[in-house]
């Protein structure tokens, strides 16, 4: 599978180290459709690619978006690109998170970090039918004030009646009006069935298994809970096994895995 | 109009715990309000009562030096603030400031303590339910302490 020419429309600051791409095809055809969760390998040509989860709208058609932390050689070359560049992308890969599975019932999207940004599909699918799921909350934890993506479309979800928001910092300077503490205290604040709920959940490794650990403390079952795992991938087709995890590729079974397939693994120095 | 000993009954904190706990603590208790932008305690100070917050926010920070004081927890409704006054020599190891109008029921340490003492049935009560907050909070310290929202290096 080769990559296809994409040309740059916008690269727009979230933070002082993460950014969001929208690209659209350079042949002027439409972006193939893509499920919420899945991601696309991004080639920076002369210096390599890079698997970024899509964080736009899944119903939309134009443009292919993508929210990337700048954290290597090709993330920091990504950083750099300007309107009427070019990458290659090739994708959609990986399995989405469970929307289809959720209906009816209430969920929980827990994200940490630049988290929220494969996270933030699922949201739009969820609220593009709201009328399919019961209560839904977001509950983000983010390092600092200064590091929280997506600032005005968190505080438009914030002013919706049916979706509960709970947004936290590790810590804050004086003058922070929010909360102050771990995303995992946020679980105690959602109003949700655990025994009708599904749970997703994209963040560090450690946040993941403490959040698994405090969902199931409020009787939540592992097969309720998603996860999306992040290791090195390459190939993106499970050819490669750069991204092995057990008996797991992640790139093809996952990004997102559900939880009691994967939680022997959470906390293990090395897979 | 609610009772102290209601209010006490149905905080999260003192779930389930026996009416007789209940009516020993209301001895210990009073109501409290603190405006927007007050000091509960500071750093240093007595820590002579701890507080089962009813509404409102509140900002637990610690300072260093000349530098701005960072908040490492906020805590609202159905939340305790304060253990100092549980483990000698009594003293609060950092401020806290209300970020809102905060309603709370602040018991007396002191008062507390000789309760537990006379009757250490109470006190294993208590300990069964301060030990877990006490544990959250340590986990989450260590959650912040290893900034796991940072780039790999």
């Amino acid at each position: 599978m080769l990559p296809v020419p994409y040309r740059i429309l916008r690269n727009n600051r979230e933070t002082h180290d993460v950014f969001t791409l929208d690209a659209e095809p350079a042949d002027g055809s439409g972006i193939p459709p893509y499920a919420p969760g899945q991601f696309n390998m991004l080639y920076v040509f002369g210096k390599g690619d890079s698997a970024i989860s899509i964080s736009g709208d899944p119903e939309k058609k134009q443009p292919l978006r993508h929210t990337i932390r700048r954290a290597g050689v090709v993330t920091t070359a990504l950083e750099r690109l300007r309107r009427g560049d070019t990458i290659g992308v090739r994708g959609p890969f990986g399995a989405p998170w469970p929307v289809t599975e959720a209906q009816g019932k209430d969920v929980l999207l827990l994200a940490g970090g630049i988290g929220l940004a494969p996270l933030r599909p699922a949201l739009y699918h969820l609220l593009a039918h709201r009328g399919q799921y019961g209560k839904i909350a977001l509950l983000y934890g983010a390092r600092a004030p200064e590091d929280l993506l997506y600032v005005s479309e968190l505080e438009q979800w914030r002013g919706r009646f049916d979706l509960q928001v709970f947004v936290t910092v590790d810590t804050a300077k004086r003058g922070w009006m929010g909360e102050v503490g771990v995303v995992t205290k946020l679980i105690a604040r959602a109003s949700f069935d655990p025994e009708n709920a599904v749970a997703m959940i994209c963040g560090p490794e450690i946040m993941m298994r403490f959040s698994v650990l405090e969902l199931q403390q409020n009787k939540m079952r592992p097969e309720t809970i998603f996860l999306t795992m992040e290791r090195n991938m390459k190939c993106a087709v499970g050819f490669c096994g750069h991204c092995q995890y057990g008996p797991h590729f992640i790139c093809r079974d996952g990004p997102v895995f559900r939880c009691d397939r994967v939680q022997s693994f959470l906390g293990k120095r090395e897979v | 109009m609610e009772t102290l000993e209601r209010i006490l009954a149905q905080h999260p904190f003192l779930k389930n715990l026996e009416q007789k706990y209940v009516q020993l603590l209301v001895g210990c208790a009073v109501n409290v309000r603190f405006e927007a932008g007050s000091f509960i305690f500071r750093e240093g100070e007595d820590a002579n009562r701890f507080y089962i917050l009813r509404a409102g926010r509140v900002a637990v920070e610690i300072h260093n030096g000349g530098r701005e004081a960072i908040t490492i927890e906020t805590l609202g409704e159905g939340d305790v603030l304060g253990w100092s006054w549980l483990v000698p020599p009594y003293k609060c190891h950092a401020d806290a400031q209300a970020v809102e109008l905060t309603r709370a029921i602040a018991l007396d340490g002191k008062c507390i303590r000789d309760k537990c003492q006379s009757d250490p049935s109470l006190g294993y009560e208590l300990m069964m339910r301060i030990v877990p907050l006490i544990t959250h909070q340590l986990q989450a310290t260590q959650l912040q302490l290893m900034d796991v929202y940072g780039v790999k290096k």
